[in-house]
């Protein structure tokens, strides 16, 4: 349970004539829960997208346990379909499947992707969406949950492919405080679990409440907090 | 302005006066076919006779080019004062319009491939073979009675070029048609036996409204004349199709006998039933007429939804050369004529694959919707939010699992609105394929008013079938639409 789970080394990526990252480099040993802090526009969400493997970078390298791509890896669909084997994102806005009820969004991959039974997938969608505490809603389609219900579920989703990285991008920008508590709490038992997570966020609040280190993103690159 | 031309035009002599008459250039030679020599006039011998009555009536002839299967409607309203065009005189025509005495007289003839000659001689010997002919004459009141009688199969087609051609390629059996049609045709197609015995004698006529009676009486003077003084007689031999029947015929249309219309059949069609009972009569075979509308329709729509699926996904899925070949596949499919494909489909490639009429209307109506619908699965798919998609690669799905699990689920619903509505549009263009011979709703529809000489009835139980077929379908897109409107608010 030990070891580096994801190594970015220099990663640039533009778009257009807009440099969006200049040289990002940064390391996340396992059991770590990572705050990536900065002001909107810093760069944050797309070092996540990168890092899942939803955005081509111009050059450096994302290394997830033994995988590293290189920004040549985007002519070959199977390597960054590896990587996103290995790493799990919750979206800002869940983007939960429309036209699935809770607890389809959470076994559909398990199924299709891996292979598992339905029934064994089944089940353990019904214990993460339990864990989570709303197993109440697995019948409900996404249009039917709150915010704070589709965010746990977004999150079982992510879980129950068992992902080496969990990634998620400004989780409390729809929370009231009461459910923000509730996300800290959540997180800290994912961590005890041992779980790797990578958080962007510009709450600093809540950040300083769970994270193990914090990571400072500023025009394009990432700085170590002191 | 219009006081000083007054004087002008009453000191005219008549021929100033247009007698306007309807007929068919599409019927061709000897009736009425646009000259070779100076495409924008006719000739043929209707066009002579036309001619000869104008100038019995002292006024100029003016030709209207009509359908011909619209000329009584057009006629009735008034568009033209006669119609001319190898009508023939039936007992519809004598209740509902004013005809004029028979000009010529025909045998509906039996033609058959030359080397059925000797085993196809009469109606009875095709018992269970497609006989074809065109639709709303005598020859196809005499298949449907066959239909009844023998067991034939009649095939209706909407011009008399179209039976030949499908008879000397196997499609059909037999032809029954006018001696004139048929000799005419024999003259262009090789392949093909005219049996010597009639079947039925019928007679050509003009046709005029109920309420012309007079002008008919006077036309009718014009024609016997004609008959006595011989210009009858010279119009059909320079179009070498006199005979000497038509010298009998002259002699008991002079002594004023009454001529039946047509000889060697006993009374035809519902022209002696009342409108209602005609419409009981013929409810059975406009509600098989519908079924064949609905099942062609859906299996059509099966396909182009197939089709139309793998086409989007090509579209948006695929390599340049595939979606520039898909894109080129689609513009085609839009940008020409149904009714071009069709025929393209049945009668153009007929030499190549000979597709029967059925799965020639399928495959037609199923490959040019498949152009429409790719369109909108297209547009759905495209409209399915990227979030969505990527929710998915990263759980690990490939991008087949997308399509199959996310993105096409969410597209089909999208789709489902406009895709009842093309349903719908889809029930009503296959009223087209009755140019392939398919008897289906409308074409039934235009056989049974034909047949009794009024629309109205006829038109008003075809709108109810379509719209028993039709309204459900579309009370279906309105929910389905304010299904998705409440699942996307």
């Amino acid at each position: 349970m030990s070891g580096v789970v994801l190594h970015v080394q220099a990663l640039e990526l533009r778009r257009g004539a807009r440099g969006v990252l200049a040289g990002v480099s940064f390391q996340v040993p396992r059991g770590e829960l990572v705050a990536l802090m900065g002001p909107s526009g810093a760069g944050k969400t797309t070092i996540l997208r990168a890092v899942a493997g939803l955005e081509p970078f111009h050059s450096g390298t994302v290394q997830v346990e033994d995988l590293a791509i290189d920004s040549g890896a985007w002519h070959k669909p199977t390597t960054v379909r590896a990587l996103q084997r290995k790493v799990g994102m919750v979206f800002q806005f869940h983007h939960l499947f429309e036209h699935l009820p809770a607890i389809k969004n959470v076994w559909l991959a398990p199924v299709h992707a891996y292979g598992m039974p339905l029934r064994d997938a089944e089940r353990r969608a019904r214990e993460l969406l339990a864990a989570l505490g709303v197993e109440h809603r697995a019948s409900a389609l996404p249009r039917e949950l709150s915010g704070g219900e589709a965010q746990r579920v977004a999150i079982a989703r992510a879980l129950a492919v068992d992902p080496q990285l969990l990634l998620m991008d400004e989780p409390t920008a729809s929370l009231d405080p009461e459910r923000r508590m509730e996300l800290r709490d959540l997180l800290r038992g994912l961590l005890r679990d041992g779980r790797t997570l990578i958080v962007a966020t510009h709450d600093e609040e809540f950040a300083r409440g769970c994270a193990t280190r914090v990571l400072r993103v500023s025009e394009g690159r990432v700085f170590e907090e002191g | 302005m219009i006081a000083a031309l007054v004087p002008l035009s009453v000191g005219a002599v008549e021929t100033d006066r247009e007698f306007i008459w309807a007929g068919d250039p599409e019927g061709g030679a000897p009736f009425v076919e646009a000259d070779p020599a100076q495409p924008d006039k006719v000739v043929g011998f209707d066009v002579e006779i036309a001619n000869l009555i104008a100038r019995g009536l002292g006024r100029k002839a003016v030709f209207l080019n009509i359908t011909f299967t619209s000329i009584d409607q057009s006629v009735e309203r008034g568009d033209a004062e006669i119609g001319l065009s190898g009508i023939e005189d039936t007992p519809a025509r004598r209740a509902t319009m004013a005809p004029t005495v028979p000009y010529y007289q025909f045998h509906e003839v039996l033609s058959v491939r030359d080397a059925d000659a000797s085993r196809f001689r009469t109606l009875d010997d095709l018992r269970g073979r497609r006989v074809g002919t065109l639709g709303g004459t005598i020859a196809y009141e005499i298949l449907l009675r066959a239909e009844r009688e023998l067991g034939i199969q009649a095939i209706s087609y909407d011009d008399d070029v179209h039976p030949y051609s499908d008879l000397v390629i196997g499609r059909l059996d037999a032809v029954l048609l006018d001696n004139v049609l048929a000799e005419r045709r024999r003259r262009a197609l090789p392949g093909f036996t005219i049996q010597p015995q009639s079947v039925a004698v019928g007679h050509y006529v003009g046709v005029l409204a109920a309420q012309n009676g007079p002008l008919r009486d006077a036309v009718n003077e014009i024609l016997r004349a004609a008959m006595q003084d011989g210009s009858l007689e010279s119009i059909f031999r320079k179009w070498g199709v006199w005979s000497e029947d038509q010298r009998a015929l002259y002699a008991r249309v002079i002594a004023g006998e009454a001529i039946p219309p047509v000889i060697g059949l006993d009374a035809l069609s519902g022209a002696t039933l009342s409108g209602w009972e005609a419409a009981w009569r013929y409810l059975p075979s406009l509600l098989r007429a519908a079924l064949i509308t609905i099942v062609l329709s859906c299996l059509s729509m099966g396909l182009a939804v197939v089709l139309g699926v793998a086409i989007a996904s090509g579209r948006v899925y695929g390599g340049r050369l595939t979606r520039a070949l898909l894109t080129g596949y689609v513009e085609i499919m839009r940008g020409t004529p149904i009714l071009l494909q069709l025929f393209v489909l049945y009668y153009g490639i007929a030499a190549a694959i000979r597709l029967p009429a059925f799965a020639a209307a399928l495959l037609g109506l199923a490959l040019n919707y498949a152009a429409y619908e790719s369109e909108i699965y297209r547009g759905a798919l495209e409209a399915v939010p990227n979030g969505q998609l990527e929710a998915a690669r990263i759980l690990g799905l490939s991008e087949r699992q997308v399509l199959r699990l996310v993105r096409g689920p969410q597209a089909f619903r999208l789709a489902l609105a406009p895709m009842t509505n093309d349903f719908v549009a889809l029930l009503k263009d296959s009223s087209l394929v009755s140019v392939l011979t398919v008897l289906e709703l409308t074409k039934q529809t235009q056989i049974f008013a034909t047949n009794i000489g009024s629309w109205v009835i006829p038109g008003l139980l075809c709108a109810l079938l379509y719209l028993a077929m039709s309204l459900p379908l579309a009370a279906l897109a309105r929910s389905l639409e304010r299904r998705w409107k409440r699942a996307t608010a």
